[in-house]
Parts: C-alpha cells; sequence; structure tokens
C-alpha cells in the first residue's frame, strides 16, 4: 500500500500543531498584557484639556496646596474640582490677560462651568471615596502619581480592580503618617516598616475586611 | 396573582366550600385561591418566576419601560474605560455644598391640603430622598408610602412645561398681558364676574392673599373643590371644629368607621402613638384595646382586636346603640351589632373612662360626629384622649362647585380661576362641569399637569412642585410650617402664591417674600430658625372647650336604608384622587389589603359574591343614581356584605405612565360629595378584565410564617413563638463566619407594623428600584426589595389580617451564595450577603436556592443608561446605589451604602459606629417604629434588646439559615369575653 503521506508531511504537521500552540499563546500574552498596557489603560497620555492647566506649575513651582482645589478631599468620597471662582481668586490678578485664561474668564462671566476632561476615572459601579483613604494615610501621591511633575494632568496608574486590590489586600507597604499625606515626593523615614505596623494598629486598619465587595460596589 | 378569570366567568372558587373548611380553624392563609388550591396558584407557586417561559421579550416595548422611569447616573457614561468624560465643576461653588456630600432641607410635603414635616436630601441641588422630619407633630421622623414619591413626581417628564393659550403652547408674558386686562376690568367692576376656585388648602399666606382679594374685589367669590372632602367633620354644633386624638393616652379605642391609621392628616403621629401604646415585650406589660366597625376593609380594621364589617348605612344605628348603651338606655332593636359584643364594649369604655376614645370616620355623618364626641365627653375623654381645635383648613368661601356650576348658569360668573384642582375629572356627575365652563368667557388654570382642566382653559399655566417652591402650611393639630423650595422651578412653574398675586395686580414679584411677607412677625432668625426647623415654634392651635348638648344638637340617624347594595367610596391610598396617577411607584405599590397594583376592582365580600355568583375579576355593572360604570369584581374577606367599595384615583389616562394603568373612575359613580351611595343595582357581565395583584407571588407554602397570639396567652406562655415550631438543626455544612466587628440585624414587630406600605416606597426610593409596569408585575416580576405580605387567618367572612414585611434576612448560612458559580453574592465580614452586580451573569440559582424568595431579577432594561435618552426622571436617582441593568439579580442590602457612609465617618473620626447611627430606609419610614436595626455584636443594642424578647422568632428556623433578620411574633388584645374559635385554637 502506497503511503498516504509524504515525508516532508510529518514537517507540516509539527508546524501546525506547535504554530497552534504559540498562536494560542501569543493571543493568550496580549490577552493578558494588552488591557494593562498603557494603550488602553490610558497611563502617561495627557488629555486635552480646554485650558491647559499645568499641576507642575501649580503644584510644583508654586507650591500650591492640594485642597486649595481640591477641597473637598478630607471630608468627602469626591475630592472635587474648583469652582471657576476659585481660579479666579489669583487670576483676576495675574495673567489677567492671558489667551490660555480665556475659558475661565469667559466662564465667570457666562456662569456657564468649564468641562474638563475626566483623567482619573473608575466606573460607574466603583464608589471610590477620597476622604477615607486621605485619613487612613494613603498618600495623593500613592494613587495619582507626581502630579508636580505633570504640565498637562495624566493617569499615573490604571486604577483597575487588580491594581486597587493590591493594596487593599496589603495597605502597609503603601501608608505614611497622615499628616504626611499631601506631600510630594516623600522620602520615608529609616524605620518605615515600623512605623507602618504602628499605623495599621493606630489607624484601626482592618485589611481583612477591605476586600469586601461593598467596600467599593454597591 | 394575575387573576385572569379567562373564559370562565362565574365564580371558579367554591366560597362555601372554603367557609366550611375555615370555619373552625386557625389556619393562616393569603388568598382565596391559595386555600381553594386553584390551578393559577399553583401555577404561581411552583414558579420560581411564574411565566418567563411565556414571554420573553415582553409585550410593552422597551421605550414604555423608559418612561416608567429613567437611567442612569447623569455624573458618568456607563462605560468603564470610556475615557471621553467630562467633570463639570461649579462657577461659583455654593459655600455649605461640597460635592459627594448631600445636604438636607427640612421642608413640608402636603397631603390633601394639610403639612407633614419633611427633611429631603439633596445630591449637588437635586433633591433624591425624602425622610420625615422628627420635630414636625404630624411626622415624628416618618413619612408615608405617597411621599416618597414626592421627588419623582417632581422629576416627572410629563409635567406641564409651559403656559397653554387655548391649548397651545404661549408665552408667560402674554399670560400677564391677558391678566393685565382683567385686573384692570375688575378694578372697575370690583370683580364682578369673578371667581377662583381653590382646593383643600391649609397655608396661612393663601388664606391671607384670598381675604386681601376679597378686600380688593369685594364682588369676587371663592369656591371650594376637594373631591376627597369630608364636611361634616368641620361643623359641630354649629362652629367649625377638628378632633385632635391622643392615642399615647387611650386606652380603649373605638373606630366608627375611622382608618386613622391610613387616612386623615394626623395618621402619622396617630400612628406611632397607638402602637407605642401596643408594644409589649414583657408580660407584665400592659397594651391598649382598639374595636373597630368599619363599612370596608382598612388597615385599622386589621390592627383591631375585635373588627365587625358593616354596610355603610348601618354606622348611624351602632352610634346610636353605643350612645344608648352606654347611657343604660335599651339598646335600639334591630341594630347590626351582637349584644354580646356592644356590652363587652361598653364595659371596657366605662372601665377606660377618661382614656377611652371613640373615633368617628371624618366622611361620616355629622350625627355619627356627634355621638362620638357626646360618648367621650360622657366618658370623661373631652380633652384627655380627644381635643377640638378650629380646623387649621377652615377657609371663608362663597361655596362649592356645585354653587359656582349654578353662579356660572345664572351667568353671574363669566370668569374662573382654577388653583390646582382638576374638576373636569374629580366632579359629581351631576354637575356638568365641562359646559359650564365652556360658557366662560375666561377660564384660566393652573395646575402640575395637563389635565382635562388644562385642555378645556383659555390660559393654563404650569404650577411649581411643592418641591420647587415657597410656600407654607399647618399639619393636622394646627402647627404650622414652611415650605421651601429644593431646586429651582425645572419648567418655570408658578406658585399659587404668584397667581394670586397676579390677579391682585402684582406681576412681578418673587415666590420667596410673598410668603416672607405673611410672616413679617418673624425676625430674621426666627425665619431661618423656622427654615431650618421645619416648623414655626408654639404654631399649633389651642384646643377649643365645647359643652356637648344632651340631645346632640337636634341631629337624628337618618332613616334606615333598605337591604339593597351600598357603595362605600374610598380614596385610592396612594393616588388619591388621580393626582399621582402619572406617578409609576404609587402605581405599582401594592395596595395594602387587596395587594392590587396598576389598577382598581370593585371590592365585594366573599358572601356577596356567591351570591351574586361573581368570581374574582369578573366585569360586573355597578349602577347608581341613573350612572352606572363596569369594574372588575375582587373578592376580600372580611369585606361587610352587601356593601361594593370602589375606590378614586383610576380611570384616567392622562400622562404616559396613567395610561398604562387600568381600573375603573368611581367619580362616575357619585352624586356629590358624598361617600356612601345606596339603592345600587349590579348586573353581571360575561366577561372579564384583569386585575393585577401581587398576593401569590413567593407564597411561604402554609408554614409558621407569621405567629401570633392573644395578650392572654402571651402572659401564660411568653416564648408562644417556640410552640410547635420545629427544632432547628446545630450542625451545618456551610462555612463558618467569625463576626469580629460588626454584625448587622434587623428586627421587626409584627405587633408594630400597619401594613401602611411606607417602607416599601422608601427602599424603592432609596434603592433605585426601577418599577416594571403592569405586564411585568402581572407575571410576578416586581422588583420590591422588600414586601409586604398579607395574610388572614380564620373564618372566610371575618378573618384575622397580618401583615408581615420581608426583607432580606441576611442568613448567616446564605443557601444562596454557595450557588453561585460566579461568586456574584458573597458573605461579608459583618455578615451581609452581598449582592456584587458587576459579576452577577444572571444564572438566577441563587433566588432558586433562597428560601425566602426576597431576590428580584432584572428581566428586561428597565432603566437607560443614556442620559441622553433617559430625559429628567434620571435625576431621581440615589447616586451611591448603582443602576442595574438587564440580566442582573438585586435584593436588599439592608441599605449598604447608608452603611458604608457610617462607617467610612466613624473610620475617618477613629471611633466605633454607634448604635442607632445606621438606619434603613424602612426604618426610617416606619411611622410605627416597627423596624429596628443595628450591631447585634453591641449588647446594648437596641436591636439586641429587641432580639432578646420573647416572642422574637426567624422564618424557617428549621432550616437552619440563621436569618439576621428576626421577627417579633404579633400579640394581639382582644377582650376575653368575645374570644374567637380562631384565638381559642391559637392561644
Amino acid at each position: 500500500m502506497p503511503q498516504i503521506f509524504s515525508k516532508n508531511a510529518n514537517g507540516v504537521a509539527r508546524f501546525v500543531i506547535w504554530g497552534s500552540c504559540a498562536v494560542l499563546l501569543i493571543a493568550a500574552a496580549i490577552g493578558i498584557i494588552l488591557p494593562r498596557s498603557d494603550l488602553l489603560t490610558g497611563v502617561g497620555e495627557p488629555l486635552a484639556q480646554p485650558v491647559p492647566f499645568s499641576h507642575k506649575h501649580h503644584v510644583g513651582q508654586l507650591g500650591i496646596d492640594c485642597r486649595y482645589c481640591h477641597n473637598g478631599v478630607e471630608t468627602s468620597s469626591s475630592a472635587g474640582l474648583p469652582a471657576t471662582e476659585v481660579c479666579m481668586t489669583c487670576h483676576s490678578q495675574l495673567f489677567t490677560n492671558a489667551d490660555m485664561l480665556a475659558p475661565v474668564r469667559a466662564s465667570l462671566a457666562s456662569g456657564k462651568p468649564i468641562e474638563w476632561q475626566r483623567v482619573n476615572s473608575v466606573p460607574d459601579f466603583v464608589f471610590f471615596n477620597h476622604a477615607i483613604h486621605i485619613n487612613k494615610g494613603v498618600a495623593c501621591e500613592t494613587c495619582h502619581g507626581e502630579v508636580d511633575q505633570m504640565p498637562l494632568t495624566m493617569r499615573a496608574h490604571t486604577l483597575n480592580m487588580e491594581w486597587c486590590l493590591g493594596c487593599h489586600r496589603n495597605p502597609g507597604p503603601n501608608l505614611r503618617p497622615p499628616q504626611d499625606v499631601l506631600m510630594m515626593h516623600w522620602q520615608p523615614p529609616a524605620n518605615i516598616d515600623e512605623i507602618r505596623r504602628q499605623l495599621i494598629g493606630v489607624l484601626d486598619i482592618h485589611p481583612e475586611t477591605m476586600t469586601d465587595c461593598y467596600v467599593c460596589h454597591r | 396573582m394575575s387573576a385572569i378569570a379567562d373564559d370562565r366567568p362565574g365564580s371558579a372558587i367554591d366560597i362555601e366550600a372554603l367557609r366550611k373548611r375555615l370555619a373552625h380553624g386557625g389556619e393562616i392563609w393569603r388568598s382565596l385561591d391559595e386555600i381553594a388550591g386553584t390551578a393559577e396558584f399553583r401555577r404561581f407557586v411552583e414558579a420560581e418566576f411564574p411565566t418567563i417561559a411565556e414571554h420573553l421579550p415582553a409585550k410593552p416595548s422597551r421605550r414604555t419601560l423608559l418612561k416608567l422611569m429613567g437611567a442612569s447616573l447623569s455624573l458618568a457614561g456607563l462605560a468603564a474605560c470610556s475615557r471621553a468624560e467630562s467633570i463639570v465643576p461649579y462657577v461659583r461653588q455654593p459655600e455649605i455644598l461640597i460635592p459627594g456630600k448631600p445636604v438636607y432641607y427640612a421642608t413640608t410635603l402636603s397631603g390633601d391640603g394639610f403639612g407633614i414635616g419633611a427633611i429631603v436630601e439633596s445630591h449637588e441641588g437635586r433633591p433624591t430622598k425624602v425622610e420625615g422630619n422628627p420635630d414636625h407633630p404630624a411626622s415624628r421622623g416618618a413619612t408615608d408610602a405617597v411621599m416618597q414619591a414626592a421627588v419623582l413626581t417632581l422629576f416627572d417628564p410629563d409635567r406641564s412645561r409651559t403656559p397653554l393659550k387655548d391649548g397651545r403652547p404661549a408665552s408667560y408674558g402674554d399670560f400677564l398681558k391677558d391678566m393685565a386686562a382683567l385686573v384692570s376690568r375688575w378694578a372697575a367692576s370690583q370683580g364682578q364676574g369673578g371667581a377662583l376656585l381653590v382646593e383643600a388648602t391649609t397655608s396661612p399666606t393663601l388664606a391671607a392673599q384670598l381675604d386681601a382679594l376679597k378686600a380688593r374685589y369685594p364682588r369676587l367669590k371663592i369656591y371650594r373643590h376637594d373631591p376627597l372632602a369630608t364636611p361634616a367633620a368641620h361643623t359641630l354644633f354649629g362652629s367649625p371644629l377638628a378632633p385632635i386624638y391622643r392615642f399615647d393616652r387611650a386606652e380603649t379605642i373605638v373606630s366608627l368607621d375611622a382608618d386613622f391609621l391610613g387616612e386623615g392628616p394626623g395618621r402619622l403621629a396617630y400612628a406611632r402613638d397607638f402602637a407605642a401604646r401596643r408594644r409589649v415585650r414583657d408580660p407584665s406589660d400592659r397594651m391598649s384595646r382598639l374595636y373597630a366597625v368599619e363599612s370596608t376593609p382598612t388597615i385599622t380594621g386589621a390592627a383591631a382586636d375585635h373588627r365587625l364589617a358593616i354596610k355603610p348605612s348601618e354606622v348611624e344605628s351602632v352610634a346610636a346603640g353605643l350612645n344608648a348603651a352606654l347611657t343604660g338606655q335599651a339598646g335600639e332593636s334591630g341594630s347590626p351589632i351582637d349584644q354580646a359584643w356592644m356590652r363587652a364594649l361598653v364595659d371596657d369604655l366605662s372601665a377606660a373612662g377618661r382614656n377611652a376614645l371613640v373615633i368617628a370616620g371624618s366622611h361620616q355623618s355629622a350625627f355619627v360626629q356627634a355621638t362620638a364626641l357626646s360618648v367621650n365627653a360622657k366618658l370623661g375623654a373631652l380633652g384627655n384622649t380627644v381635643e377640638l381645635i378650629e380646623p387649621p383648613d377652615a377657609l371663608q368661601v362663597d361655596g362649592d362647585l356645585a354653587a359656582l356650576c349654578e353662579a356660572i348658569g345664572h351667568g353671574a360668573i363669566d370668569t374662573v380661576a382654577v388653583l390646582g384642582a382638576n374638576p373636569l375629572h374629580t366632579a359629581p356627575t351631576r354637575l356638568d362641569v365641562r359646559k359650564a365652563f365652556s360658557s366662560l368667557k375666561l377660564l384660566v388654570h393652573h395646575g402640575l399637569y395637563r389635565d382635562e382642566t388644562a385642555f378645556l382653559a383659555h390660559w393654563h399655566v404650569p404650577a411649581v412642585h411643592e418641591l420647587e417652591s415657597w410656600s407654607d402650611i399647618r399639619a393636622y393639630d394646627g402647627t404650622a410650617s414652611l415650605v421651601q423650595p429644593l431646586i429651582k422651578p425645572l419648567y418655570d412653574g408658578k406658585s399659587m402664591h404668584e397667581l394670586l398675586a397676579v390677579l391682585g395686580g402684582e406681576f412681578e414679584t418673587d415666590p420667596l417674600s410673598l410668603v416672607r411677607q405673611h410672616w413679617a412677625a418673624l425676625d430674621d432668625d426666627g425665619w431661618k430658625k423656622a427654615l431650618r426647623d421645619g416648623i414655626v415654634s408654639k404654631s399649633a392651635a389651642r384646643p377649643v372647650s365645647v359643652t356637648v348638648p344632651q340631645d346632640l344638637g337636634g341631629l337624628r340617624p337618618k332613616a334606615k336604608a333598605g337591604n339593597g347594595i351600598e357603595i362605600r367610596f374610598v380614596a385610592d391610598p396612594w393616588l388619591r384622587d388621580g393626582r399621582f396617577a402619572n406617578a409609576s411607584w404609587l402605581q405599582e405599590l401594592p395596595r395594602p389589603l387587596t395587594k392590587i397594583v396598576w389598577g382598581n376592582a370593585a371590592l365585594v365580600s366573599p358572601a356577596t359574591a356567591e351570591r351574586l355568583k361573581i368570581g374574582n375579576g369578573e366585569v360586573i355593572n355597578i349602577a347608581s343614581n341613573g350612572a352606572d360604570i363596569d369594574a372588575p369584581a375582587w373578592i376580600v374577606p372580611g369585606h361587610p356584605d352587601e356593601t361594593i367599595t370602589l375606590s378614586f384615583g383610576f380611570g384616567r389616562k392622562v400622562g404616559s405612565v396613567a395610561a398604562l394603568s387600568e381600573g375603573y373612575d368611581a367619580f362616575h359613580l357619585r352624586r356629590g360629595s358624598e361617600w356612601v351611595a345606596t339603592g345600587v343595582a349590579i348586573a353581571r357581565h360575561n366577561s372579564s378584565m384583569r386585575v393585577i395583584t401581587t398576593q401569590q407571588h413567593q407564597a411561604m407554602e402554609g408554614r409558621a410564617i407569621v405567629r401570633h397570639a392573644p395578650l392572654e396567652a402571651f402572659r401564660q406562655d411568653p416564648h408562644f413563638v417556640r410552640k410547635d415550631a420545629p427544632p432547628s438543626p446545630k450542625e451545618t455544612l456551610y462555612p463558618g463566619w467569625r463576626y469580629d466587628q460588626e454584625a448587622w440585624a434587623m428586627a421587626i414587630d409584627l405587633s408594630a407594623c400597619i401594613g401602611c406600605m411606607a417602607c416599601v416606597s422608601a427602599c424603592q426610593a432609596e434603592n433605585n428600584i426601577a418599577p416594571v409596569g403592569p405586564e411585568e408585575c402581572e407575571r410576578g416580576h416586581e422588583m420590591h426589595w422588600l414586601r409586604v405580605d398579607r395574610y388572614y387567618a380564620g373564618p372566610l367572612d371575618a378573618p384575622e389580617t397580618f401583615f408581615q414585611p420581608v426583607p432580606c434576612m441576611h442568613c448567616e448560612k446564605a443557601p444562596c451564595e454557595v450557588v453561585c458559580p460566579v461568586n456574584a453574592t458573597v458573605h461579608t465580614h459583618d455578615g451581609l450577603n452581598a449582592q456584587v452586580y458587576n459579576r452577577c451573569i444572571g444564572t438566577r440559582y441563587c433566588s432558586q436556592n433562597c428560601p425566602y424568595k426576597v431576590r428580584r431579577f432584572n428581566f428586561l432594561d428597565h432603566q437607560s443608561f443614556d442620559k441622553d435618552e433617559a430625559g429628567p426622571e434620571q435625576g431621581v436617582h440615589n447616586p451611591n446605589v448603582s443602576v442595574r441593568s438587564r440580566g442582573v439579580m438585586e435584593k436588599c442590602t439592608y441599605c449598604v451604602q447608608r452603611i458604608s457612609a457610617k462607617r467610612i465617618q466613624a473610620q475617618i473620626e477613629n471611633r466605633d459606629i454607634a448604635d442607632g447611627e445606621v438606619v434603613t430606609a424602612c426604618q426610617q419610614a416606619c411611622p410605627t417604629q416597627a423596624i429596628t436595626f443595628g450591631d447585634r455584636n453591641k449588647k446594648d443594642a437596641k436591636v439586641v434588646r429587641e432580639k432578646s424578647a420573647p416572642q422574637n422568632y426567624a422564618l424557617l428556623e428549621e432550616l437552619n439559615t440563621r436569618p439576621r433578620t428576626t421577627y417579633l411574633g404579633k400579640i394581639s388584645n382582644p377582650n376575653g369575653r368575645l374570644a374567637k374559635p380562631s384565638e381559642a385554637i391559637d392561644g
């Protein structure tokens, strides 16, 4: 009986078998890597804003406190964005004719608010609360990155569930004394591990309850 | 169940057989179909979600459902990774407002013209939730079901948005021009030919404005049209009087057809005091006793220890008999009341003396009112349990709608301004209002909706919603309070005060200053205090003293009516005269006793149904006084025989939600302002109409669900709830949980629950629960997380009625949790059975495995997530609760958003959550404080005290689910001399 497959069919078969394994692996890798990549999470990509507001200038160079503009951060779920009036407290005196600030002046004159593009967002079914994080020693910097280095604000972390849970499972490494939470480029002291251990107790943090679904989803 | 009587007219249920079966036992049953074991009932009980296979997708289009209620939160779009989202900060941020933190304002909502204090929660200027104002005498911290829907009607897209001239949109400026012409005409003629038609109102500002108008135009006439008015209560012995009851002092209460728990402006306060006197935790505690004589089943009758159902025309003879028996005269022969009953009643009343209380229904005749007053006076109760004040709604008027129509007919009136009322819908049949109004030179209508009257009017001006307006109002006891706006008028509506100012020639007014002017006596601090507190302090009416004449001022009972069938009219508990017909929450809220939704039915007793051979859902023709309507019949156990209860509020098709509802318009049968009609003819049709009720959805198969005992039995055996209860096993296969921090738990006192449904409505408002529409309700797909089950016990014709609110039990060994394939329902550290919507894939295994049937599934997308499509009604959503989409299971969360908010606050302050800090929506709304919630791990918590009461029991303990929600068995206080067979067996 003659052979049905020629000898080089072995090669084809090997190629198909190994090839499909490889394709599956690559597909899986892409499936895992792509949603976490900056391309889809938007990390590191500044958004165009109606006014090119620079945190680098206001925070890094002028040293304005975060709470001057984000005044709900210690008490409310929402940190809050400054009202046009807050911008104009300074800009009624400084750069009063700058073209860049025209939308701000227009907003105050017309009473129509400025529509900023949201940079850091979580889905609607996630109920994030700023106040509790700030009060329990999680710094602005921890989630929002080095804002004082950003000419245009961009997302510093993915803010996906995996990332949130990393800290909710083990908050210790991200804690600092609450009085330092607004500080940028904070340098931990030498005995930071000891401090963090104490903070968990002093601040009454219960990591075992922090992964309950309803902590974020209601 | 959805009782479609199909092609089987006539009684599908053999009532005689049921009666025999129920005659002896203390069996508890939910409905006639259940005890009869009809196929329909079996079908409902056996299906987890009945009839899902039959219809999917449903007939109501998605658009219809969208009409029902809105969409997602307006703050953000849907997509998780959407990045084209904007944040819109304020231009000038109000000082007190921090985004993300709600602000609360005290205001007052009106019910039939009387004020009930409210605290309204506002999120960034958007009112989302109504709570009661603890400082307000008519609220005492509680709300009713209708108040909860105020936020829904505020955002109702069907509200009138522009003025109409001859039915066409016009500008308010043009309206003012026309009014300027009218004002100058009236100024010249002293208001000759002009009339105002007002509703029931207690607003001091409005009364002053009307007085000012009368002074300005002496010939102007003012008429009042209030279809739900109860005029007899207002004139006793020649002077207008309104009674105020003190249930906190009452030991023996007799209700003469008075639904004091469900109707009337003082109902919430009365319910609170009534329940407080019946709170038994220890065998040595005392309880008040309520005898109810009533002509239609009410929640007051359901709460009574002794209830007697009689025909409406017999109430007068009962009152006369009571009066006679108390004064020792011979009882009138032919009294509908059994002599033994009357003797027991009179002895109880005499024993209670000044702590007795006899209440006449406010719709009752002057004779019954006077008799009640006289009996109270004889017992010494006048001034103790009942006080009389001048009615807060007293208004000097020239007559009612009939007088107005007559004056129009004579040509004496040619211009009418209708303020708020909708006489074209609510007028008595003998008046041809349309004809009268059509002959007018000018008809101005002011109202929330473009209703029947609006389209007839030459001018229609949209009214402001009460959450948008400045006003003032008085409570049942005369306490004045202010109404302050929570939001700027959405559709440029005008308040009644502005309109009256316009008629008085003031065209440029601001609604605040009109009210502020009236309260000029309050300095700025006093005004601010009144706004903040929600009441004007020390403004309650002073009791007036009255001497009751021996002969009752010459009042006599009317001659006895014949033996014919009588009609008892009632206002729908939620829709009232139809004004709330476009509120989907209220349409879909089951009526307390019948559990009917999205329509009404003609209620009859089993015996009458048997005699007339009519069955549930069968259409009958009801003719009275030359008019007739067709209505589906509905058999209600305990309904008085030879009487039909018809409710107002339905039959209107104005508004997209109202158009979905079914039912008849009982105003077609009303001659005048009467609440009873005699000489009624009934004819059977060989057809049927659907009546949608939720009474058999999620039935509990007749296990020991409701446990109850008379007070005497409780004293002998405080642990009566344990009697015959199957032992619950101790071992379990479920995971063991430790509750090191809080352990949230709830106790529901069945003795206190009056079945008023406020909790269900509050839950709906708090938790963004979607109304689903009549078709979905018919299939058993209603979404209420909390239901109030109604059970009957005992004989068919005079059963006892029980209510049982059933939220999620939050089992410690939860059957739902272990079957979820995707871990979407999980146990939390504090013992909640949390539902994670974004994980849920809709297998419904959890619901299948839940023994209490408290889970609800979104079969359809009931809310739109497109904020442009969703319209204004999305504004009603609570921003702290996810809006659920199709294919997702949902359930009671113990208001986890409230727990979280308080936990975060406590954590920020580095302290424990205090007892009483977390209040669930149902608990907060409850007028009788039947619901207690708290941390079971706190030894001194109120919920722990409640649960340690001897009558505390868990539902289906034998399943060992260890529910966190438990019940306190119902204790009633019947008179031992009148023991009923069912009690003898139960006790």
